[in-house]
Formats: structure tokens, sequence, C-alpha cells
């Protein structure tokens, strides 16, 4: 039996031949006519071999993709019309235990039916691949003989695999455009279902927040509680954590420190930025929260928890510190030489240069810079899902604990799956929210960011 | 302007020794060194906390690198296995029904006393191998060093507290005592902890391994690497080189720019509702992890290459038209090979963003508990930043060390992967 996989890695091999083939066959052209060719022998070669694998290719790809539910058709044909499953989701977990057997994942089978299912499975999946098998290569033989019978020395080749190499680029390029439309299609999609069952104001301005209770519509969307705990944690105390470190942090290796010790420094800000956030998630929960929740048990806060916002916040402000840092470089290099060398002028000193006239200068773009290190946090999703805990709460104390719109959102699609509940699709109107909400931010930043570039261009 | 500065006459110049002036100097003196402690306070946090980070996985986790073993003398009894070497000569598969654990248990209970729980509940796989290799060992004894359950095993590495309360901490008094008179007996040795290296998940922490979680995030990095290396330097070229300014191009250059900075849980999202509710693609597979982090890495390639295929000068270019190449042939001739280098890095970059990822990954079912290595691109199978989050919510203290252990491997990978990074930066690429 052949699989896909193997048929397409032949394909590698047949195309290297045809090339050969078609290269030689140009030369051989041009010899016996004495006429100089148009295109380059090699130009002929890639010519037959695209004209020999386009076909073929494009059938075991085909195969690839409805191959199984062709398959799958015929072996429900198989059964007896009297004990065929009859319902959809009776053929369907019969066909995931026939597949199950098939590809051994499951030892043996829970009912004979599906044992006989298998069998035929494997039958008639030898038999069409089998078929599509050869029909590929006879495609293939086909193809590249229509391409050799092209080859004469008039023959553009060139243009013709020029115009081809042109169309898989901007194909290629396509994808960023689908991934996007497939984020907005889906999210949207997802959201439309969501709302038919609640009302988009209770989702945005109800307070109370308990999807696990079920009862739809009676006020158990309400995702207010959920965009303040996304606040508190990423706008509010990350922030706190992250703007004076980062910036004292890029106002000290710009303005101050020997280009030895930035030399030191710099790699551990790219480290800093590099650790995963599972990693930062980890250690708040380890280290940060116990440490957090034995300060407020000691500074008298009763009922503490261990998930609080504080210890989460903290974790994600040191996490954004080489972002902000490294944003706030970029807006304080951008500043003109002249107007820090007109303040030393003046007398001023560097820290009174540095407060009254680069940070001035550079605020609107550090601005945009803490715009995307929000838009960042509020995205993040493992630190908090580590830290901060599941309970929707509106409360000002950070040794509380919140829940955030990224967190829920993996407590509702990683639990059961039942896909149409409208438990599950409010994670993705969270999403849709979320998504708007970064975009918003990341536009809105880089066009200040931009535009600040532009004034001391 | 300086603040608390007298009013000075233009016509006398500013007497910069009366007291007044000499303390307004100390005093800009005196906040200029404070503003400079204050920013050099802020790297020494930052990189404070880098080294607490670093500091408390490497002390926990290089532990899950060691195992704790005890000395049994083991009895292959054929009355507790139930299989006679006879029968086994007769037909090998008689061993399938062998009853491993009871010949584990019966030894152990001879050597300590029943009634006390040493062994890993997995300990019996250790002789499984050692019988199906040479079943002429049953009804005879040979000293064996046994996998110790995780109580033990915490105990012997110093990772318990023992000074705490006896209701606080995970082993009672009597295992304490237990296990000092073991370790004095020298019945204990510790030693490199093959599981850890070569397993997968499993309920037991001193059972559980990371290689199962390692090879698939090695699978789902080929399928991220195979799909956004190729499409993302391609889009490149077509927007640097080749694109038209139109209508189409912008929407390309929005989406792209867009994307970098989409959350990364939006991905998870898109890869649910796309590949596995309405393509069907099976969940927990390496295969659709690759494709949902393929699309996420995508911007972030696209990004590094147009930057790399910038820096090469127009020189080369004219010079190649110039001699009457294609501008198809000028591309991939001339300007590709130039800027491979650059894009190699990008894509290095992206592919250790994408290592380290979870949230969307979460979102596509690869936090499955799969206690065997995953054997192709759509077995179910975990990765290990997802194996690092299952094992720090497990409530079991062994888990700490693994957690940390699983960390560690994770952050090599990654600095192996920065590593080669950086020498393609600096040896490779070309500077103009």
């Amino acid at each position: 039996m052949i699989s896909t996989g193997t048929m397409l890695l032949i394909a590698i091999p047949l195309g290297v031949l045809a090339w050969m083939i078609g290269r030689g066959r140009a030369r051989q052209v041009s010899a016996a006519s004495g006429e100089r060719l148009h295109s380059l022998p090699s130009q002929h070669g890639a010519f037959v071999a695209v004209a020999a694998l386009t076909p073929a290719v494009l059938l075991v790809v085909f195969w690839m993709i409805f191959g199984d539910s062709l398959i799958a058709r015929e072996v429900l044909a198989n059964i007896p019309a009297d004990s065929r499953p009859a319902t959809e989701l009776d053929r369907s977990s019969f066909l995931s235990e026939v597949e199950g057997l098939v590809s051994g994942t499951y030892a043996r089978a829970f009912s004979p039916l599906a044992e006989q299912g298998a069998r035929d499975w494997v039958v008639i999946e030898q038999r069409y691949s089998m078929l599509v098998g050869s029909a590929a290569l006879a495609l293939a033989l086909l193809g590249g003989l229509w391409g050799w019978t092209r080859i004469r020395p008039s023959f553009r080749a060139r243009t013709r695999v020029e115009n081809i190499v042109m169309l898989v680029l901007i194909v290629a390029s396509l994808v960023a455009i689908l991934t996007t439309f497939g984020i907005v299609a889906s999210l949207i999609f997802e959201s439309m279902r969501f709302f038919s069952k609640v009302s988009p104001i209770e989702f945005l301005f109800g307070t109370h927040w308990a999807p696990e209770s079920g009862t739809y519509g009676s006020g158990s969307f309400g995702a207010v509680p959920l965009f303040w705990g996304t606040v508190f944690i990423g706008a509010i105390i990350a922030m706190i954590v992250a703007i004076p470190l980062g910036l004292m942090t890029a106002i000290y290796l710009t303005q101050y420190a020997a280009p030895s010790f930035r030399g030191i420094a710099k790699p551990v800000l790219e480290v800093l930025a590099g650790v995963p956030t599972v990693v930062y998630g980890f250690f708040a929960a380890l280290v940060v929260a116990p440490a957090v929740r034995d300060f407020a048990i000691s500074i008298g806060i009763p009922n503490a928890s261990s998930e609080s916002a504080l210890a989460a916040g903290l974790v994600m402000g040191i996490m954004i510190i080489p972002f902000i840092s490294s944003m706030a470089d970029d807006a304080l290099a951008a500043v003109p030489g002249a107007m820090r060398d007109g303040s030393y002028a003046m007398g001023a000193t560097r820290s009174e240069t540095i407060r009254r006239v680069l940070i001035p200068a550079a605020l609107p773009g550090i601005v945009g810079g803490v715009l995307l290190a929000v838009s960042r946090a509020i995205g993040e999703t493992m630190i908090v899902v580590m830290a901060a805990g599941l309970a929707a709460r509106l409360t000002a104390n950070p040794f509380d604990s919140v829940t955030t719109v990224t967190v829920q959102i993996v407590g509702l699609l990683t639990g059961d799956q039942e896909f149409d509940s409208a438990k599950t699709q409010s994670a993705f109107a969270l999403g849709l929210v979320l998504f708007l909400v970064t975009l918003a931010l990341n536009v809105y930043a880089l066009a200040i960011v931009k535009k600040y570039r532009e004034a001391y261009d | 302007m300086i603040d608390g500065a007298p009013p000075v006459s233009p016509a006398a110049p500013t007497d910069w020794n009366t007291p007044a002036m000499q303390a307004r100097i100390r005093r800009r003196y005196r906040s200029e060194k404070i503003f400079r402690a204050m920013g050099a306070l802020a790297v020494f946090v930052a990189a404070a906390f880098l080294v607490i980070l670093l500091f408390t996985i490497v002390a926990t986790g290089w532990n899950s690198f060691r195992q704790t073993e005890i000395l049994v003398p083991v009895t292959f009894d054929a009355v507790a296995l139930g299989v006679t070497a006879e029968q086994v000569h007769a037909d090998p598969e008689a061993l399938a029904n062998a009853n491993y654990p009871a010949v584990i248990n019966q030894s152990v209970a001879r050597t300590y006393g029943a009634g006390v729980t040493l062994v890993s509940d997995g300990a019996w796989l250790q002789i499984r191998e050692m019988i199906e290799d040479d079943p002429g060992l049953i009804g005879q004894t040979r000293d064996l060093w046994l996998i110790t359950t995780s109580n033990l095993d915490q105990l012997a590495k110093g990772a318990i507290d023992l000074d705490i309360s006896e209701d606080d901490r995970p082993v009672s008094d009597a295992e304490v005592a237990l296990w000092q008179k073991l370790d004095n007996d020298g019945r204990l040795r510790t030693g490199l902890n093959h599981n850890f290296l070569t397993g997968a998940d499993s309920v037991d922490p001193e059972l559980a391994g990371i290689w199962g979680a390692l090879k698939g995030s090695l699978l789902t990095m080929l399928v991220t690497l195979l799909l956004s290396f190729p499409i993302g330097i391609m889009t490149a070229i077509y927007l640097e080189e080749f694109a038209p300014r139109n209508v189409w191009t912008d929407m390309i250059e929005v989406s792209i720019n867009n994307l970098a900075a989409v959350p990364s849980i939006i991905f998870g999202l898109l890869g649910l509702a796309v590949f596995l509710n309405t393509m069907g693609m099976p969940r927990s597979a390496p295969l659709v992890g690759g494709l949902t982090l393929a699309l996420m890495t995508l911007p972030v390639i696209v990004i590094a290459s147009r930057s790399a295929i910038k820096a090469v000068p127009p020189s080369v270019r004219d010079a190649a038209l110039g001699i009457g190449a294609s501008r198809v042939q000028v591309v991939f001739h001339h300007v590709l090979p130039l800027a491979m280098p650059g894009m190699l890095t990008g894509t290095i970059l992206g592919m250790a963003r994408a290592l380290g990822e979870t949230a969307p990954l979460l979102m596509i079912g690869m936090r499955a508990f799969m206690t065997s290595v995953p054997q192709g691109l759509t077995a179910p199978a975990t990765v290990l930043p997802v194996q690092v989050f299952i094992w720090s919510d497990n409530v079991a203290r062994g888990f700490v060390e693994k957690t940390s252990g699983a960390i560690i491997v994770l952050l090599v990978l990654l600095l192996a992967i920065n590593g080669l990074a950086i020498y393609f930066r600096d040896r490779l690429e070309v500077r103009w």
C-alpha cells in the first residue's frame, strides 16, 4: 500500500528526472537545428518538471483531503442496511472507532461491526490508493510528455516558468490575508451564535459572571468583572511595575552606563524577554504568590488569597520591562542631539537634561510604547492562568483574587467539549473583545509613534 | 530654567561662592546622584529578578535528573509470578499474564517487612524486561536497585523540610524514621534518572518523563518550520521585490503587521474553530499545533525577511539586470542568497518564540495526559511548555521538581536555538 506521503515523496525524484530529461532535450533540439534557444536548457527542464508534477500533485492533494470521506462512504455502504448506524451521531462514532482500529489507536474493537468495518476500510483504502497512485503516475507521464513536445528553440520556457513562480509567490502572500480573515470570521461567527442566546448589552455591561451555572439569559454572562480584572492586572499593576523600571533601565543604559556595563545588561534584558511566559507563570505561582500572601497576612489583611492580582501583576510587570525599555530606548535615541547639547550648554546636569528635555521631547514615543505594552499585557495568558485564579470579582484590593479575559477563555475551552453551548461560545465573544481592544491599542500606538518619528525627521 | 534661582541683576556676574549658590549646586548634584542611583537600581531589580528566577528553577529542578533507588533482593518466585520457567520455554506468550507486581511486593515484604510502601508502583516494569530477556531467572534471586516511592525519593534528595511539624509536610514521622534507617544501612542510592530522560508523563512523579513532551515539541516545530519558513520568505520576496502598489498589497501589509501584534491565544481560538471544528483535524495532534504556531510565526518571519531583503544594496540588482538577467533571476540568483542569513536569523528567533508558546496549544487540546511517547504527526501529543503547565497544576510534591526539570530542558533548548541565531547573525550575515 502506498500512503499519500510516499506519493508526494516520489514526486521529488520524478521532478528531478523530468527536469534532466527536459534540459537534455532542449540541448539536443538546439544542436540538431543549429538555432539558438530562447531560454536556457535548465529553464526548459523546469518547464517540463512543472508540467509533469502539477496535475499529479494536485490529484494526490485532492485525495489527501477527500480520500477518507470517500472510503468512509463505501465502508458504510458495505454494512447490511438493517444494522447500518442510522443517525449522524452514530455514524460518526462508528467511523471514529473504525479509524481508531485502522490506525492502531484502539487495540481491539468494542463492536463486531466496527471490526468488520476496519477490515473493509483497509481493503478499500488499498484499492483506492493503488488507483490514485497509478492515476497520478499516468498524469505525471502525460504532463511530462506534453511539456517535452513543446520544447523547440523559439519556445519561451523562461517566461512560462517565471509566471508560475510569480503565481506561487502571490498565493503564499495571500496566506496572511487568509489568516486575518479566518480569525475575524471565526470570532464573529461564534460570537453571533453566542449573542443570539445572550444579549450583547448583558455581556458587555453585566456584572455577574458564572458561565458554569449554565442558566442562559438569566444574567450569568456579565463580563464586566473580567474586563476589570484584565485592566487591573495588565494595565494598572503591571504598568506600575514596568513603566518606572523599564523607563529608568532605558535611561540608565543609554545615558549613564559605560559600554562594558551595557554589554552585560543588554543580554540580561534580552534573556528576560526570551523566557517563555509559562516559566514566569510557574515562578509567580511557586514563589511570588506565597510571598505576597505572607506579606498580606503580616500586615493584617484578612483572608488573603494565594492567587492574588498583585502576584500576577508583579510578575507580568517584570516580563514587560524589556519591552518598555526597548521602546523608550528608541524614543530617546530619536530626540535630536542638538536639544541635549543645548541643555548641557545652559549648565543643566545630566538628570536635569533627561527629566526636562529628553523625556518631554520623547514623550509621544514613550506613550506609544506603553500602549503597545498594555496591549501585550492584556493579551498575556499563561501568567494569569497560573497565578490569578478564576474568581470573577469586582474588587480593587490587590491581595484579592481576580480573573481575566484570557483566563476565562482557557477555562471555558479546556474542559469537556460541548461545542454548541453558550458557555463555550462565550469564550469566542471574549476573544472578539480581546482582539478588537488589542487591535485598537496597536493601531493607535503605532500611529502615535509614527507621527512622533516624523516630527523629528 | 532651574527652580529656586535667586534673581540676578544683568550687570553683576553671578557669585558662585555665596553660601546660597553653593547650597543650590550641592542640591542639584545630590538630585543628580539620586537619579543615577535610581537608574542603576532599576537595572539591578530586573537582573536580580532574573537571577532569582533562574536560581529557583535550577535549585528545584536539578533533582529531577536524579532518582533514588532501593536495594531489594528480588526472588523471581514462580508461584507469585503465576508462570513457571517450563511454561515460558514451551510458550513465550505465557509471560503476557505474569503477575510481576506480586513478585516485587513479596520480595519487598520479605526483606523490609509487610505493610510498608517502599518501591514505586512502576518498579515491576524493571523486572518485566529482565524476565522477558531471560526466562531462566524464574526461581532465582537477584539483588536489584528498584525505583523508590516519590516520598522516599524526596526525602533522600533532601527536598522536604524536616523542621516543620508533621501535619504540614507530606511525609509522616514514621516515614522519616524509616528513611533514616534505610539510609544508614546503605540501602539507598541516588543516580541518574533514566525515566525522566526517556519516558513520557505518568500519574506517579517518580515515573514521569520529559522525552514524550520533548518529542511532541520537536514534531510540532518541524511542522511549523516546514510551513512558515517557505511561505514567510515567499511573502517577503513578493512584497519587497514584485508587489505593485495597490489595494491588495496594502491589505497584505496591514494583515501582516496586525497579525504580529495579535495575542497568541487568539491564534488558538482560530485553530480550534477552523482546524478542529470546521476541517475535522485530530485534537491534540502535533500537525494542528504546528499549523497554528506556523500562522503565529509567519508575520515574524515575513518582517525579518523583508528587512534582510531591504538590506541588499540596489547596486547588486542593477548589475544583474544590466547583464541581462530577468527580475526573477535577479531575486533568486543574487538577492535571495545574500539575504538568506538574515532570513534564517529571523526564522530561528520566530521558532524560539513558537517553542515557548503555551496558550494557543491549550486551545487545540494539547493538554492531553500522554503516558506514551508520540509516534507521529497526527497522534495525540503534548509539548514542553504545556507539560510544564500540566505538572505545575499537579498537587503531588514530587511534581514541583519535575516542573522545574522540564523548564530546565526548555530553557536549554531555547538557549541552543538562540545561540544558533547569534551564530548566523555574527558569522554569515553580510554587512554593506
